[in-house]
């Protein structure tokens, strides 16, 4: 070889970094997985199982780090990025073997692959165990420690995660859409705040798995809004109009100079026995991460107990994706239950992703399905492994938002932990009109799709927008509590072309904003040089607009209502302070001085309220969880 | 017994897989594994890319083990597949400016994570980065410590070719070389 070629290769050792060891364990996992089936035996118990079920495949996350991290994108991909999709499509199942035909006979052997393990020079690059293990020794000792390693990847511990900087990546393919927190406004200077609604709870679902697992969650999981929107409240209902809205006062469990106020919408329930027709397209992601207890075997359980909700007109759809995307299910009315129902059974997780084969499908199916005054939806159900095959994150929310304009929205259900891609599962629901949700067990698949079935599905007002302009003679200084990723410019509120979240039948959504009253300690010293004093009415704390459309209509309706002072504290208010000083606590905010979860325990216990489901109870064991981890 | 196949060959490992013999396929692919993601890098250009591909190969190795037949070393015929896997993702990735990218990217990354070596990766990028798909194929496998004969039936190519394309990669680099000073 030439010196050239020397120095090429004196760089491609340097340059190739060692295989992620978690990875090359479930892939090695995934092949043996594939060999069990294609011998008709029954799929061993995967040896990964006790291991953390950290993300495997997540594909998309890992294009995504190295397309826009700066920094250490390919030596460490551990930075948390928040936003964005690299298509790349797999490759293999549909592939014809065209190179495949054997060679014929006359060839000489190769040397034997254990062989050249041995003089690889990039086995230096390796890191942890593996590399000491695998780096230069005699050629019976690369198969040595090729099974001793296969032995020991049970317990992927402590040995090698302290040497080996990417293992620990896997931990971070969790991405999660964070943005700063809501700082403190100050009303003369900034009365007006404005943010679109979120029925999203997805983010409660992961807390609370998080903490299952015996870990606080990462402070970006927690997405206060979501938290406090995760419980049924007890509201009244509207008796004329989309939704009716509910105020109350309480004062701040953890500051007494501040009050909690809360503006909530409770949306109507429209008769169940009216709603039109419905047509369900399950898009499936069957590949092999979701071959977890937690994951397609859930999914499996949840979409049966959905089954049972549906009435004999309503139409169900399977498309599965996995290597390639394929009709499981061609539309099928829902009442031929066994048809149904089989066809899930029949769903086994193996091989890559394609998503974008996989939703332009399912798309394609609901279109097909759709008849005029019907409402179709597409359900996609994926651990986050999703591979969408859209060259840039802009085109895939075109695509979703152009397929929402003519009627067909999205929906997504995450299943299981550890690669759930939170940043696209919310980019796609939002962009899709639909929910995200986090599904972790039979229970929340229950809370999910069958309590609130109806209320997923069937719209009753979509871009729905919160304007809060707050009196600067009653309110020196405010801060809306969560709601990060939803906020929007003031000039979006009048704009029909800002896209906002939708609230379906039944749907509650409760904001949260913490407020000084004027005359009460402040966070921010007055001007000196302001105004003088504050026109305007003292016994309105602000005034609330809110903005939707119609299902379907172009043109956004208003609703205006004054804020009096002499808003009452009620339980439900309570039990949502409760909750959003729990998430707070969970993000390590400071504003809380010595309020902690003995507290937050203490008031959500306080303010149970009928709950009949027991999802307060349940809050009140996590909080009980989060104070031991702490 | 995996024990006892220590000093079994990979060919002898690969026909028993192809029988049904889960051990085998185990042992087969724990021993290859680490060389498959070598080349997989070699070929893509990027680390989550070859990690990627390294699952599709691991996916659909036991279904394509069918037909391994024997006729050519293990190695070789993995390589194959692996050479195979890659020009799908390549042509499938939307565009061949992904994989182009990739050294883009990869350049970028590792700039930033390592300061020291930038000079050295920076050639690498261009040396790499600017070569043909063939010849970059064909720059993965000679660098594996392949001679040129079994790159040529890895590549379904003959051995001249082989040659002839390193011959190219050589005249490549001597100009860029040249081109630097």
């Amino acid at each position: 070889m030439s010196d050239d070629l020397d120095d090429l290769k004196a760089a491609f050792s340097v340059a190739t970094p060692a295989p992620d060891a978690k990875r090359r364990v479930e892939n090695v996992a995934l092949a043996q997985e594939n060999f069990a089936r294609l011998q008709g035996s029954p799929a061993e118990a995967r040896p990964m199982k006790d291991a953390p079920s950290m993300g495997v495949f997540a594909k998309g996350i890992r294009a995504m780090f190295d397309a826009i991290s700066s920094k250490a994108g390919l030596t460490a991909t551990t930075a948390l990025a928040a936003f964005g999709l690299v298509m790349v499509l797999p490759v293999l199942r549909e592939g014809p073997p065209k190179v495949f035909t054997p060679q014929p006979a006359v060839l000489i052997e190769a040397p034997v692959l254990e062989e050249l393990i041995a003089t690889e020079p990039e086995a230096d690059m390796a890191v942890g165990a593996i590399a000491s293990e695998m780096a230069p020794s005699p050629v019976p000792a690369p198969r040595m420690s090729a099974k001793s390693q296969s032995r020991t990847r049970v317990a992927p511990g402590a040995g090698l995660i302290a040497d080996a900087p990417v293992v620990a990546v896997e931990a971070d393919t969790e991405a999660f859409a964070s943005v700063p927190k809501n700082t403190l406004k100050v009303t003369r200077e900034t009365p007006v705040s404005t943010f679109s609604v979120d029925v999203d709870t997805a983010s409660y679902s992961i807390v609370r798995s998080s903490l299952m697992n015996g870990q606080l969650p990462p402070a970006a999981a927690v997405r206060i809004e979501e938290m406090v929107n995760y419980f049924p409240y007890d509201y009244a209902a509207p008796s004329e109009g989309a939704f009716a809205t509910s105020l109350a006062m309480m004062t701040t469990p953890w500051n007494e100079s501040t009050q909690l106020l809360r503006i909530a919408l409770q949306g109507k329930m429209p008769e169940v026995e009216a709603r039109p027709p419905l047509n369900l397209v399950f898009l499936i992601d069957t590949s092999g991460s979701m071959n977890q207890p937690d994951k397609l075997p859930l999914l499996k359980q949840s979409l049966r107990l959905m089954l049972g909700q549906l009435r004999a007109e309503d139409q169900v759809a399977i498309v599965a994706y996995a290597g390639s995307a394929g009709q499981v299910l061609e539309p099928t009315a829902a009442r031929e239950r066994d048809t149904i129902l089989g066809a899930l059974d029949n769903l086994a997780a193996g091989g890559g992703t394609n998503g974008q084969a996989g939703l332009q499908q399912a798309y394609a199916l609901a279109k097909q399905m759709q008849d005029e005054g019907e409402v179709s939806r597409v359900l996609l159900a994926t651990d986050g492994d999703f591979n969408v095959g859209l060259s840039n994150p802009e085109a895939l929310k075109d695509y979703i938002a152009d397929k929402r304009d003519s009627g067909m929205f999205l929906s997504v259900l995450g299943f299981g932990h550890g690669n759930l891609d939170d940043v696209t599962m919310q980019a796609l629901a939002q962009n899709g009109n639909g929910q995200a949700s986090y599904i972790d067990s039979l229970p929340e698949a229950q809370k999910v799709l069958v309590d609130q079935l109806t209320g997923a599905f069937f719209p009753i007002a979509s871009d729905v927008k919160v304007q809060v302009e707050f009196n600067p003679a009653t309110v020196a200084e405010y801060r809306l509590i969560g709601y990060e990723t939803r906020a929007l410019a003031r000039e979006d509120f009048n704009n029909d072309k800002v896209d906002a979240g939708d609230i379906g039948a039944g749907h509650q959504v409760t904001a949260l904003y913490e407020v000084t009253l004027v005359g009460n300690e402040t966070q921010v010293d007055a001007l000196r040089y302001g105004e003088s004093s504050a026109d305007g009415s003292t016994d309105e704390l602000g005034f609330l607009k809110l903005r939707f459309k119609e299902p379907g209509a172009q043109d956004s309706q208003l609703i205006k209502r004054a804020i009096p002072t002499t808003l009452e504290p009620d339980t439900e208010l309570e039990f949502a302070a409760a909750v959003s000083g729990f998430g707070e606590l969970l993000r390590g905010s400071v504003r809380l001085g010595n309020w902690s979860y003995k507290e937050a325990i203490t008031a959500a216990s306080n303010a149970r309220g009928e709950d009949s489901f027991g999802y307060r109870a349940e809050a009140i064991q996590l909080m009980r969880l989060a104070a031991s981890l702490k | 017994m995996i024990v006892m196949r220590m000093k079994t060959g990979d060919k002898e490992l690969a026909l028993a897989a192809k029988d049904g013999d889960a051990d085998a396929f185990t042992l087969l692919l724990e021993r290859s594994y680490d060389r498959l993601f070598g080349l997989c890098f070699r070929l893509m250009g990027s680390h989550a890319e070859a990690e990627d591909l390294c699952q599709d190969i691991c996916a659909a190795l036991p279904a394509k083990l069918s037909q391994f037949e024997g006729g050519s070393a293990f190695s070789t015929w993995l390589y194959r597949v692996v050479v195979n896997a890659a020009h799908d993702r390549r042509r499938r990735a939307s565009t061949r400016a992904k994989a182009a990218q990739g050294w883009g990217d990869w350049e970028v990354n590792r700039t930033e994570a390592m300061r020291e070596q930038a000079e050295a990766q920076d050639w690498l990028t261009r040396a790499v980065g600017t070569l043909s798909d063939d010849l970059r194929d064909t720059v993965a496998l000679v660098m594996d410590d392949m001679n040129h004969r079994e790159v040529g039936e890895v590549l379904g190519v003959s051995e001249g070719t082989v040659s002839w394309r390193m011959s190219e990669v050589k005249k490549h680099l001597k100009a860029l070389k040249e081109s630097e000073q």
